[in-house]
C-alpha cells in the first residue's frame, strides 16, 4: 500500500510539475471564455462594424417608394432610369447594389459588382415581402392587425408531473447540461486514458520497467499509475472549473454591461427608424428567452448531477484507463497502438454518437436505458439522462454497481495482460498473443 | 554444562578459520530447486537447480537465449516459475525479499524526463528506504562515484556511461544482501568499468552475495568463486571455478627447453605443437595416460636443458566453449 502511494505520488507530481500541464490548465479556460467573449463581441458589434451598403432602386411597380426605409446598414436611393441604362452604368455609379423591381414584382433582381452577400439579399427580400404583403392586404381591404393576430405563434409549455406538484420541464437546459457532461467525460476518457497508455509505453521503452517491477508487483505499478493520472485529471478539472468560474464572472460582468448598452442602442435605433411594434416584441421575446434559460439551469438539481458526474467520470476513467494501460503494455511505440485502440475506443464513440441523437431526444427509451446500464457505455449515456431527472433509483443503482464491477473486471483482465506485456520487447503482439498472456499463470 | 559451552567457545576460537568455512559452506543465500518455466512454445528453463553460498561471487553463464534472464527474473519475482522453488536464506521466496535484493538488468533504463537525484530517491523508497535515509545514502554514493553535479540533471541530458553510474547507485543504495548484476560492465569505458568492478568487490567484502551474469569470461575467472553454466534451458555445469578448471585438466603442459630439437620417439607424451622462440624451444605436449609430469622430466632431462614445465589449466572461456558446443551437439 505504501509503495502504491509512492507510485501515485511520482505519477502525479511528474505530470503536474510539467510546464505543459500548467500551460494547458490555464490556457483552456482562457481560450474557452475568450471564445465566448469574442462571439458575443462580434454579435453585438457586427452591425457597427459592417459598412453601410448603398443601394439604388428602380421600382417599376411603384409599390415600394416611401415604404422601403433605410435600415442599419442599407441605404436606399430610388432612381428613375431605364433598366438597361442603369445596368450598363452601374459600376461607375458608385452604388454597391442595384435593385431592380419589375412591374409585376415577380422577378426582382439584385446586382452587385461582386456577388451579393446573403445577409443583404435576405434583408432586402424580407423587407420587400412584408411591404408587398401589407400592400396586397390593404388592396384587399383586410385589416393587418387581424392578420397579425391570426399569424401569432402558439407556444407549448412542457410540464412535468412530480410528487411535489407540476413543474416546468426545462428540456432545453437539461439537454444542454447533459450534453456538456457527456462531452467532458468522453473527452477526458480519451485525454487521460491516452496519458496512462503513454506512461506505460514510456516505462517499457526506457526499460526502467524491469527495475521497478523487481521492487513492486506489476499490478501495483499499473494501479498506481492509473490513480496518479486520474488525480492529475481531477486536479485539472477542478482548476478548470474554478478558473472558468472566476474568468467568466469577470468577463461576464464586463460583457453584460456592454451588451446591455449595445442592445438598448440597437433597439432604440430600430424602434426610432421603423416604429414598428413587431421589433419590440422580438426584443421582449429574446429577453424572455434568456430569462428562461437561467430559470431552467436553476431548476436542474446541481448537487445530484455533479455527484453523478464525478462518479461516472471517475469510474469511467478507471475502467477505460486500465484498458489503455493494457494496450500500452502490448506495444513498443505509440504508432503501434492503432490495432488495439479500435475495440477500446469504439464503445465510446458509438455511445457518444447515440448520445447526441437518440438518448438526448428520448432519454427514457429502452435503448437509452440499456446504454446507461452497460459499464462501457454508461458513463456517457447516463450523464445525458441524469439532468432530465426521472431516472429511477434502481436504474441508477444498477448502473453504478455494474460500473464498479465492470471496473474491477477490466482492471483484472488488463492487469493480467499488462504483467506479461511490459516484459515483451520487439515482438509484435496479436490478439491471439494477448489471450495467451492473459492465460499465463502467476 | 557451562564448562561445555566454554570449551566449545574455545574450540571455535581455535579453529575460527575452520568454523568460518564450515558456517559459510552450509549458509545458502539462494537455493534454486528444479525450476521449470514454460513460455507458449518455448521452455525457457528445464528443471534447473543450483545453490549459491552466502558471501560469494557467483557467475551465471551461458550463451544468449540460454535462459539466464528468465532465471534472474524468477529470483527477482518479476515472473514466477511454473514449477520448482526458490529459497532465500532458507525461506521460500516472498515479496518482502525484494527489498533485500538489488537488480541491475542487462537492458538499463531510467525515466528520461525525471531528474536523476529524484529518480534514485524514488527507486530507493520503492525498495523500502525512508526518504530521509535514501537521501543520505544517495548523497554518499553520488559523492563516491563523483557524480554529485548531476543530481538535478535528467537522463536525456547525460551520456550513456553517466546514466549507467546512476543506475548502479539505484541498484546498491538499499544495501542489498543479494546483488544480481546482468552484464554490469557493458556500456562502461575501461576506467569506469574498473571503478565499478572495485565497488562490486568492496560490497562483496562487506558481505553482499553477488550473482553475476556475463559473457566476459576473463572477468569470471577474476571475480567469481563459483559458476553455473546454462545452455538450451538446462544447467550443464556448476561448481567452484577452481574445481571446474581442475576437473577440465587434460594433461596438457608447456615445456620450455634449450638445446637440440628432440626426437620424441618412445616418449611418455605426444607433442601437440612445437615452436622456436628466441633461443629456446617451446613445446606443447599431452602426457600419455597413466604418466605424470615427472615422467616427462625424467625423459627430457638427459636430452636438453629445461627452463620450465608448466601445466596448462584450461581457461573458463575454453571450458565454456567446449561444454556449450558439446551440449548443443545432438
Amino acid at each position: 500500500m505504501n509503495k502504491i502511494m509512492l507510485i501515485i505520488q511520482r505519477e502525479y507530481l511528474s505530470r503536474v510539475k510539467k510546464k505543459s500541464f500548467l500551460i494547458v490548465t490555464f490556457l483552456v479556460p482562457v481560450l474557452f471564455i475568450g471564445m465566448f467573449v469574442l462571439i458575443g463581441y462580434i454579435a453585438v458589434t457586427q452591425n457597427e462594424m459592417s459598412e453601410k451598403k448603398r443601394v439604388e432602386v428602380i421600382d417599376e411597380s411603384g409599390w415600394f417608394e416611401n415604404k422601403l426605409h433605410n435600415g442599419d446598414n442599407i441605404e436606399y436611393t430610388f432612381i428613375r432610369q431605364d433598366v438597361a441604362a442603369a445596368k450598363a452604368g452601374f459600376i461607375k455609379s458608385g452604388y454597391d447594389y442595384l435593385l431592380y423591381i419589375p412591374g409585376n414584382t415577380d422577378n426582382v433582381q439584385l446586382l452587385a459588382e461582386k456577388k451579393p452577400t446573403a445577409i443583404v439579399t435576405q434583408t432586402i427580400a424580407s423587407s420587400l415581402s412584408s411591404i408587398a404583403q401589407s400592400t396586397k392586404l390593404a388592396a384587399a381591404h383586410i385589416d393587418s392587425a387581424v392578420v397579425a393576430q391570426a399569424q401569432k405563434r402558439i407556444s407549448v409549455e412542457g410540464l412535468q408531473v412530480t410528487d411535489e406538484g407540476i413543474k416546468k420541464a426545462h428540456t432545453f437546459a437539461s439537454a444542454g447540461i447533459g450534453f456538456v457532461c457527456a462531452l467532458l467525460i468522453y473527452l477526458s476518457l480519451f485525454l487521460y486514458g491516452a496519458q496512462v497508455m503513454r506512461g506505460v509505453i514510456e516505462e517499457k521503452v526506457s526499460r526502467i520497467i524491469e527495475v521497478i517491477i523487481s521492487s513492486v508487483k506489476p499490478f501495483q505499478l499499473m494501479l498506481g499509475k492509473i490513480i496518479g493520472v486520474g488525480l492529475v485529471g481531477l486536479t485539472q478539472f477542478i482548476l478548470w472549473i474554478v478558473l472558468t468560474a472566476v474568468l467568466s464572472t469577470v468577463a461576464g460582468g464586463i460583457m453584460v454591461k456592454n451588451i446591455k448598452a449595445k442592445t438598448e442602442q440597437v433597439s432604440m435605433a430600430s424602434k426610432a427608424a421603423q416604429g414598428a411594434a413587431g421589433n419590440g416584441q422580438a426584443a421582449a421575446h429574446a429577453d424572455n428567452f434568456a430569462g428562461d434559460i437561467m430559470e431552467e439551469i436553476d431548476s436542474i438539481p446541481i448537487a445530484y448531477t455533479l455527484s453523478c458526474f464525478l462518479f461516472y467520470f471517475l469510474f469511467g476513467y478507471l475502467l477505460y484507463s486500465a484498458l489503455f494501460a493494457a494496450v500500452g503494455s502490448a506495444v513498443d511505440s505509440e504508432t503501434e497502438t492503432q490495432q488495439f485502440m479500435i475495440p477500446v475506443t469504439l464503445p465510446l464513440i458509438f455511445t457518444f454518437a447515440m448520445a447526441e441523437s437518440v438518448i438526448i431526444n428520448n432519454p427514457d427509451s429502452p435503448l437509452s436505458v440499456w446504454l446507461s446500464l452497460i459499464p462501457f457505455t454508461s458513463p456517457i449515456a447516463m450523464m445525458i439522462r441524469i439532468p432530465f431527472g426521472g431516472v429511477p433509483a434502481w436504474q441508477l443503482a444498477t448502473s453504478m454497481a455494474l460500473m464498479v464491477l465492470g471496473f474491477l473486471f477490466t482492471t483484472w483482465v488488463a492487469g493480467r495482460i499488462y504483467r506479461v506485456g511490459i516484459l515483451m520487447y520487439g515482438k509484435k503482439a496479436s490478439y491471439k498473443e494477448l489471450v495467451k498472456w492473459f492465460m499465463y499463470k502467476d | 554444562m557451562v564448562g561445555d559451552a566454554v570449551i566449545a567457545a574455545k574450540a571455535r576460537l581455535l579453529c575460527s578459520k575452520f568454523v568460518y568455512f564450515t558456517v559459510q559452506s552450509i549458509t545458502l543465500m539462494l537455493s534454486i530447486r528444479d525450476i521449470v518455466k514454460q513460455y507458449a512454445s518455448h521452455r525457457a528453463l528445464d528443471h534447473v537447480s543450483m545453490e549459491i553460498e552466502e558471501g560469494t561471487v557467483f557467475g551465471l553463464l551461458g550463451p544468449n537465449g540460454a535462459g539466464k534472464t528468465s532465471l534472474i527474473r524468477i529470483v527477482n519475482q518479476i515472473t514466477a516459475p511454473d514449477s520448482g522453488e526458490v529459497y532465500f536464506k532458507g525461506a521460500p521466496l516472498h515479496q518482502s525479499h525484494t527489498e533485500r535484493i538489488g537488480y541491475l538488468p542487462e537492458e538499463r533504463g531510467l525515466y528520461k524526463k525525471m531528474e536523476i537525484g529524484e529518480q534514485i530517491l524514488y527507486l530507493a523508497q520503492l525498495k523500502g528506504l525512508s526518504r530521509h535515509e535514501a537521501m543520505k545514502r544517495a548523497r554518499y554514493w553520488f559523492e563516491r562515484l563523483e557524480i554529485q553535479a548531476w543530481w538535478n540533471k535528467k537522463i536525456e541530458e547525460l551520456s550513456k556511461g553517466m546514466g549507467q553510474k546512476a543506475q548502479f547507485v539505484a541498484t546498491v543504495i538499499h544495501e542489498p544482501e543479494l546483488l544480481i548484476l546482468d552484464e554490469p560492465f557493458s556500456g562502461f569505458d575501461p576506467v569506469n568499468a574498473e571503478l565499478i568492478k572495485n565497488e562490486i568487490l568492496e560490497l562483496n567484502r562487506k558481505g553482499a552475495t553477488i550473482i553475476f551474469s556475463t559473457h566476459r569470461m576473463e572477468s569470471v575467472e577474476e571475480l567469481c568463486d563459483s559458476i553455473a553454466l546454462i545452455n538450451l534451458s538446462k544447467k550443464i555445469l556448476d561448481g567452484k571455478v577452481k574445481a571446474i578448471r581442475n576437473a577440465h585438466r587434460n594433461g596438457t603442459y608447456v615445456l620450455e627447453y634449450e638445446g637440440q630439437k628432440v626426437n620424441v620417439g618412445g616418449a611418455p607424451f605426444s607433442v601437440l605443437s612445437e615452436s622456436v622462440v628466441d633461443d629456446h624451444h617451446q613445446m606443447k605436449l599431452k602426457i600419455s595416460d597413466g604418466k605424470k609430469a615427472n615422467d616427462v622430466l625424467q625423459y627430457m632431462l638427459p636430452l636438453v636443458s629445461i627452463n620450465k614445465l608448466e601445466e596448462v589449466v584450461p581457461t573458463m572461456n575454453e571450458i565454456f566453449i567446449q561444454t556449450v558446443s558439446k551440449s548443443t551437439r545432438p
